[in-house]
């Protein structure tokens, strides 16, 4: 990637993308949506003046410690099912597999 | 009680705020004791509609009520209804909403901001006592708050619980308050601010009373006015309304200097590489199964949720989708992702550096006010984004922020911004009410 070629990008990719997200997309979005992203990582290309070399990455605005609580058993208070269509008996039914 | 949903009922058919409007509401007693409370609709309120404003979520009836919407209810206030916003919080304008566009009640022909435009639309009309629940990813509360002349809290990361909020992008979204009055935001934070067992992220910082912050007198608060944020792509008459509200909190003996934040121009593409890789990640949950938008089971898994998905989101939504999972694959995470998170500590260092020197920053909300609807329209997706250059580096930083109406602009307001180090609320709560009183 030495030749900073991540910043471009094709309907092809588009379409790859598309799939591993789980998103259709109509041919006109397709060729809509590579236009846009194109410009939309050019502009976003300015990230790369920035020497990053020995900065370390900020996943939260602040170091944060997780704040646990017991696992204490709760009842349950929810009905799990109460807002699907999908389901039979106590179970969810969902799309079959292959 | 009834006089209030026939107003709010009035106010949805002249300009569009809700998404949902409470059926029958009772007050209690406590601090909020007879206060309307209105709630983004991405935060879940038991037995109301929430959907996030996308269609995805139609229909989906939360079967309890987020940490904040209980805490408000405990302290005698009422739920008026869901507020419109961009589906998922998807916007700057309020436009990318699937229940209806909130228009802005100073010129319906503008747009009320986003992504909390509901929230801020019904600040500014609502003729009966009422705070507004809001949520800012990258300038959700500020943005709408300028544009409809209210006042807009955005609390430090953490202070509040997220329990209940149905994400955007984790490491930054920040549920606040939108308020007619510096003091009305300040009130509701006290209430909502605060740890909370079912939200492990949540800050250990103790409960506040805010309203203790709403002095009269700014005497010997430091102020730095950031250069960067006064530049290129901001209206030159925003900057002369702002730079007048400088001179006034000078005049109420409050020193300010220039200064730099040498990082911000980064700050917008690190934001939305970062909100979008969360996004992308956060709406994987959403396949039209167990809750929200269901179509017939027809194919395989693979072909059901690719479907349900394709339908049930907006096309703003795809867009961040797609951008957010490519940023994330293997071969590109550390050119975009990674590089993002590590463009996000040198901006969180500028404001650690300037924090040393000045109690609050401050500069414009927005680089414009309030835009035309048609305005919009002819903007492509990067334009739209730039739109967000003001808001996005605090936001990144997870630091509180205020934005109080200074002026107007071709008869729309300006906002303020107030900006402090995390969890020091309390200056800018200070400083917004002096300015709000002695303008």
């Amino acid at each position: 990637m030495e030749s900073k070629e991540y910043w471009r990008i094709d309907k092809k990719l588009v379409e790859r993308v598309a799939k591993v997200a789980r998103v259709k997309l109509t041919e006109q979005e397709l060729d809509k949506f590579s236009k846009q992203m194109e410009s939309i990582l050019q502009a976003f290309k300015e990230m790369d003046k920035v020497d990053t070399a020995d900065v370390k990455p900020s996943f939260h605005p602040q170091e944060l410690k997780n704040d646990w609580r017991e696992d204490e058993v709760e009842p349950w208070k929810w009905i799990p099912l109460a807002n699907t269509k999908h389901k039979e008996g106590k179970n969810f039914k969902g799309p079959r597999i292959v | 009680m009834k006089d209030i949903l026939e107003r709010a009922r009035g106010i949805q058919k002249k300009y569009s705020p809700f998404i949902t409007i409470a059926d029958e509401v009772e007050s209690g007693r406590g601090k909020l004791a007879g206060m309307a409370i209105s709630v983004k609709d991405n935060i879940c309120t038991k037995g109301m509609r929430s959907t996030a404003g996308s269609r995805i979520l139609e229909g989906y009836i939360p079967p309890f009520d987020a940490t904040v919407v209980e805490k408000v209810k405990k302290e005698g206030a009422f739920i008026i209804g869901k507020t419109a916003q961009d589906e998922f919080g998807f916007g700057t304008f309020s436009v990318n909403c699937a229940y209806g566009v909130p228009k802005n009640p100073l010129d319906p022909t503008r747009s009320c901001g986003g992504s909390s435009g509901g929230a801020a639309c019904l600040t500014a009309v609502a003729d009966f006592p009422h705070i507004a629940i809001a949520e800012s990813t990258g300038g959700s509360i500020s943005c709408p708050a300028a544009f409809c002349g209210v006042v807009g809290l955005t609390p430090t990361y953490g202070r509040v619980s997220r329990w209940g909020l149905i994400d955007y992008a984790n490491s930054l979204d920040k549920i606040g308050c939108i308020g007619k009055t510096v003091k009305d935001t300040a009130l509701l934070l006290s209430v909502i601010a605060g740890p909370d067992k079912y939200d492990s992220t949540v800050l250990r910082a103790k409960e506040e009373d805010f309203t203790k912050y709403l002095k009269n007198s700014v005497k010997g608060m430091k102020i730095g006015v950031p250069r960067e944020y006064f530049g290129e792509g901001v209206d030159e008459r925003i900057v002369k309304v702002v730079w007048e509200a400088i001179k006034k909190l000078e005049s109420l003996d409050a020193s300010y200097e220039e200064t730099s934040l040498p990082h911000t121009k980064y700050a917008l593409p690190a934001y939305y590489i970062i909100a979008m890789a969360e996004a992308s990640t956060n709406l994987a949950k959403f396949c039209g199964m167990r809750y929200g938008l269901h179509l017939q089971l027809k194919g395989n898994y693979d072909e059901y949720f690719s479907t349900v998905r394709s339908e049930g989101f907006g096309e703003e939504a795809k867009r961040r989708i797609i951008l957010g999972t490519y940023a994330r694959m293997a071969g590109y995470r550390d050119a975009y992702y990674l590089k993002a998170l590590k463009v996000r500590t040198k901006i969180i260092q500028d404001f650690k550096t300037a924090f040393k020197r000045f109690d609050v920053l401050v500069a414009p909300t927005m680089p414009v006010v309030a835009p035309k609807f048609d305005e919009i329209a002819k903007l492509e997706p990067i334009q739209q984004y730039m739109m967000d250059i003001l808001t996005v580096a605090p936001n990144l930083a997870g630091i509180p922020m205020i934005s109080v109406p200074c002026g107007s602009v071709d008869k729309m307001p300006v906002g303020l911004h107030i900006m402090a180090d995390h969890l020091q609320e309390g200056k800018i709560i200070h400083v917004a009410h002096s300015f709000e009183v002695n303008r």
